[in-house]
C-alpha cells in the first residue's frame, strides 16, 4: 500500500507466471484475442449496467421532463415534454406555478421549502458524525491494537454495533431515548429526545456514533498494524517524544488507510436514511430530515419526475464529495484496493 | 489470510506494529509503569461496553416483563417470554415469523448470486491481465459508492410498469446490485493473497486452468469465500430502504417490519415486544459475530467497504 506507483494496478496484480504465460506459446505467436476475462466480468458488470446504470440514465432523462398538465395555450391535457429546468428550479429555489402558470414562491408547507433545511441537516451529520467517528476511531483503534488481555473480546464486542441493523438499532435508541426511557431517567432530567428540534438531532448523531464508529477504528486498526514496529524504535533511540512519533510517523503512514475509511464514511452518512426516518420521523419537515428522505417521500407523492431531478441532485452532490476527497485529499481508493496488498510483518 | 498463516497473523502484526505501545518490546514488560497499562484497560472496559451495553440493555428489556419496561434495574430482573410471544403474534397484523423468512430469503439468494458472480470477475481481477481492467475496477468501486436513493425513483416506477412491486425479486436484483462490488472487492483482495503457485505446479502438471481454479484455487479460498458471504449476507439482511418501498406486507424483511411494528394500541410504543422483535433478529447476527470476529475484520479491512 505504501510503495506504489499509479499505474501499478494492472502490471502489479501478476506475479511472475501469470495469465499471460499459461496460454500456449507466448512468445512468437501474435495473441488471439482473450475472451475469458469477458464473461468473467461482463456477468456482473450486466447486472450493474442494468441496475445501477439504467435507472440513472432514466432518472436524468425524467428530471428534464416537464409534468403532465394542462396546456394554456392548446387548452389540452398533455404529457409533460423533454427539456426543462423546472424540476430542479423548483427544489433549488422554490418556485412553484400557481394556477394561472406563473412561477410563485412555494407555499410553507410544500416539500420544496423543505429542500434547504434537508440539506442542511445531511451536511451537518455528515460533518460531525464522521469528525467524531475519526477521532474515537481512531482512540478505538491505538487502544484495541496493543498486547492487552481480552483482545478478541474487544474486537467482537466492537462488531456488535456494525452487525446490527440499522432499523434495530434505530428502535433501540428510540426505547434508549424514549421519555421515561434510561437515559432520562439516569440524568433525571425530561428531555424530548425524539421530537425536540435540537435533541432529537443529537440522538441521531449519537445513535450513528455509536453504530458506526467500530467500522472506522477497525479500517485504522488495520492500518495501524501495517506500520513496522522498527520504525519506532529507530525514533526512540533518536530520542523522539511520543507525540513526535505520533504526528511524524503514526499520522503519516495511517493517512491512506484513514484517507480511505473517511471517504466511505462520509458517502454512507450523506445517504443517511434509516436512522432519522425510523427514530425520530419520516416527516419532511422532521428537524432530522435528510435529503434521501425527501427523495422518498417525493416518490411516494407519485411525481416521479421531480423525485429524479432530487435524486439527481443527491448523486451529483454525493459525486462531487467523492472527487474532491479523492482528487484533493489523496484518499487513494482504487490502486489501494486493486494493487496486490503489501503487508509488511 | 490462508490457512498457515492464520493463527500468527493477528497476533503477530499486531505485537509490532502497536504504535504507541511500541516504545514496549515484547519481552520486556515487566519494567513497564503501571498507569499506562491501567489506562489502557479503562479504554477497553470503556470500549466494550460502547459495544455491548446498548444490546445489553435491548436483550434485558426483551426478556423483563413489560409492567417494568422502564425499569432502571441493570441486572435482568422479572424474566418473561411474553414479549417474544407478543412480538410474533400475528393477531394484530404483523406477521415477525413471516418477515424473518423473508429476510432469510432475499439475503441468502443475494448472496449466493453475489459470490457466484463475484467470484470469477474477482479472479480476473486479481490473476488474469486484461485490457480495461483498471476501468472495470473503477466501475466496480462507484457501484459501491453509489447512493442507494438515487436509485429508488427509478426502480419503483420500473417495477410498478411491470408489476413487481412486492415481489421477491423486486428486492434481490438491487440488492445483488449493492452487495456486488462488495464481493468483487473483498475477493480480489484475498485472491491477491494467495499461493498461486500451487496453481501454476498444477497448470506443470497438465491441469487445465479451470481444474486447477476448481481444485486447487477454490479450495484454498474457502475461506475467503465464506468471509465474503457473511460480509454479504450482513449487508443485505440490514438493507432497509430499498425494501421499504419495494416490498409489500407479506414480502417484506425484517428491518421493515420491525420499523413499522405497532401494537394494540395506537398511542403507546410497545418497546418491549419491540426489543424482543428486535433481540430475534440480532442476537443470530451477534452470535455469527463472536464466532467469526476474526474472518469478519479481515474482510472488512480486505474490502473495506459500507457499514
Amino acid at each position: 500500500m505504501t510503495a506504489q506507483i499509479p499505474e501499478s494496478s494492472t502490471g502489479h496484480a501478476s506475479p511472475p507466471g501469470d495469465g499471460r504465460t499459461s496460454d500456449s506459446p507466448p512468445v512468437l505467436v501474435k495473441k488471439k484475442f482473450d475472451w475469458r476475462p469477458v464473461w468473467m466480468v461482463g456477468p456482473p458488470l450486466v447486472i450493474l449496467a442494468i441496475v445501477i446504470g439504467y435507472p440513472i440514465v432514466r432518472a436524468v432523462y425524467l428530471s428534464f421532463v416537464g409534468d403532465a398538465g394542462l396546456n394554456p395555450e392548446t387548452g389540452r391535457f398533455e404529457d409533460g415534454a423533454f427539456g426543462t429546468l423546472a424540476h430542479y428550479i423548483y427544489w433549488l429555489t422554490q418556485s412553484c406555478t400557481n394556477n394561472s402558470g406563473i412561477s410563485v414562491p412555494c407555499a410553507p408547507g410544500n416539500i420544496a421549502t423543505d429542500f434547504w433545511p434537508a440539506m442542511r441537516n445531511t451536511a451537518m451529520f455528515t460533518v460531525v458524525t464522521v469528525s467524531i467517528e475519526t477521532v474515537l476511531g481512531f482512540w478505538m483503534a491505538v487502544v484495541m491494537g496493543r498486547n492487552i488481555w481480552g483482545r478478541a473480546l474487544l474486537r467482537a464486542a466492537v462488531l456488535v454495533p456494525w452487525a446490527i441493523p440499522t432499523a434495530v438499532t434505530a428502535k433501540l435508541w428510540a426505547f434508549i431515548f424514549s421519555p421515561e426511557g434510561i437515559v432520562n431517567s439516569v440524568l433525571g432530567r425530561d428531555i424530548a429526545w425524539t421530537t425536540d428540534p435540537f435533541y432529537s438531532k443529537v440522538a441521531v448523531i449519537i445513535a450513528d456514533v455509536w453504530k458506526t464508529t467500530p467500522f472506522m477504528a477497525l479500517l485504522i486498526l488495520a492500518g495501524l498494524q501495517m506500520i513496522p514496529g522498527d520504525v519506532y524504535e529507530a525514533a526512540r533511540v533518536d530520542g523522539a517524544s511520543k507525540w513526535q512519533q505520533f504526528v511524524k510517523i503514526t499520522l503519516p503512514l495511517v493517512r491512506p488507510a484513514l484517507m480511505v475509511a473517511i471517504l466511505f464514511r462520509t458517502l454512507d452518512a450523506l445517504r443517511m436514511y434509516d436512522l432519522p426516518v425510523i427514530l425520530i420521523s419520516a416527516n419532511s419537515s422532521s428537524p432530522t430530515a435528510t435529503i434521501s428522505q425527501l427523495v422518498v417521500n417525493q416518490m411516494r407523492t407519485g411525481a416521479f419526475n421531480s423525485a429524479s431531478a432530487l435524486s439527481t441532485l443527491v448523486f451529483l452532490l454525493i459525486f462531487a464529495v467523492a472527487f474532491v476527497m479523492v482528487k484533493w485529499l489523496g484518499a487513494n481508493v482504487v490502486e489501494d484496493r486493486t494493487g496486490k496488498k503489501e503487508e509488511i510483518r | 489470510m490462508s490457512a498457515p498463516t492464520a493463527p500468527t497473523g493477528s497476533g503477530h502484526s499486531s505485537g509490532s506494529g502497536t504504535p504507541t505501545g511500541a516504545e514496549r518490546p515484547v519481552i520486556a514488560a515487566p519494567r513497564q509503569p503501571i498507569w499506562p497499562q491501567i489506562r489502557t484497560y479503562l479504554g477497553a472496559l470503556f470500549i466494550l461496553v460502547w459495544g455491548l451495553a446498548p444490546f445489553y440493555w435491548m436483550v434485558v428489556t426483551a426478556f423483563r416483563d413489560n409492567v417494568h419496561t422502564f425499569s432502571k434495574n441493570p441486572f435482568p430482573s422479572h424474566l418473561t417470554m411474553a414479549n417474544f410471544k407478543q412480538a410474533l403474534d400475528t393477531s394484530g397484523g404483523n406477521d415477525f415469523l413471516a418477515a424473518i423468512g423473508n429476510s432469510v430469503l432475499i439475503s441468502v439468494v443475494t448472496t449466493l448470486a453475489a459470490i457466484i458472480f463475484g467470484v470469477f470477475a474477482a479472479y480476473a481481477l486479481a490473476r488474469v491481465d486484461f485490457r480495461g481492467k483498471f476501468l472495470v475496477s473503477g466501475v466496480v468501486l462507484a457501484a459501491s459508492m453509489f447512493p442507494g436513493v438515487a436509485l429508488v425513483t427509478p426502480l419503483f416506477q420500473l417495477f410498478t410498469d411491470i408489476g413487481w412491486i412486492g415481489s421477491y425479486q423486486a428486492m434481490i436484483i438491487p440488492n445483488v446490485s449493492f452487495a456486488l462490488p462488495l464481493t468483487i472487492y473483498t475477493l480480489t483482495s484475498f485472491f491477491n493473497d494467495l499461493p498461486w503457485e500451487l496453481e501454476e505446479a498444477a497448470r506443470v502438471d497438465g491441469a487445465t486452468r479451470g481444474q486447477a481454479f476448481m481444485k486447487i484455487i477454490l479450495p484454498l479460498a474457502a475461506p475467503a469465500l465464506f468471509t465474503t458471504a457473511i460480509l454479504a449476507f450482513i449487508m443485505t439482511w440490514n438493507e432497509f430502504m430499498l425494501s421499504s418501498q419495494l416490498s409489500n406486507q407479506s414480502t417484506e424483511p425484517v428491518t421493515v417490519a420491525i420499523a413499522r411494528f405497532a401494537g394494540n394500541d395506537p398511542f403507546t410504543q410497545p418497546y418491549a415486544a419491540i426489543m424482543a422483535a428486535g433481540a430475534l433478529v440480532t442476537i443470530p447476527l451477534v452470535i455469527m459475530v463472536l464466532i467469526f470476529q476474526r474472518r469478519i475484520v479481515s474482510g472488512l479491512t480486505a474490502g473495506g467497504l459500507k457499514s
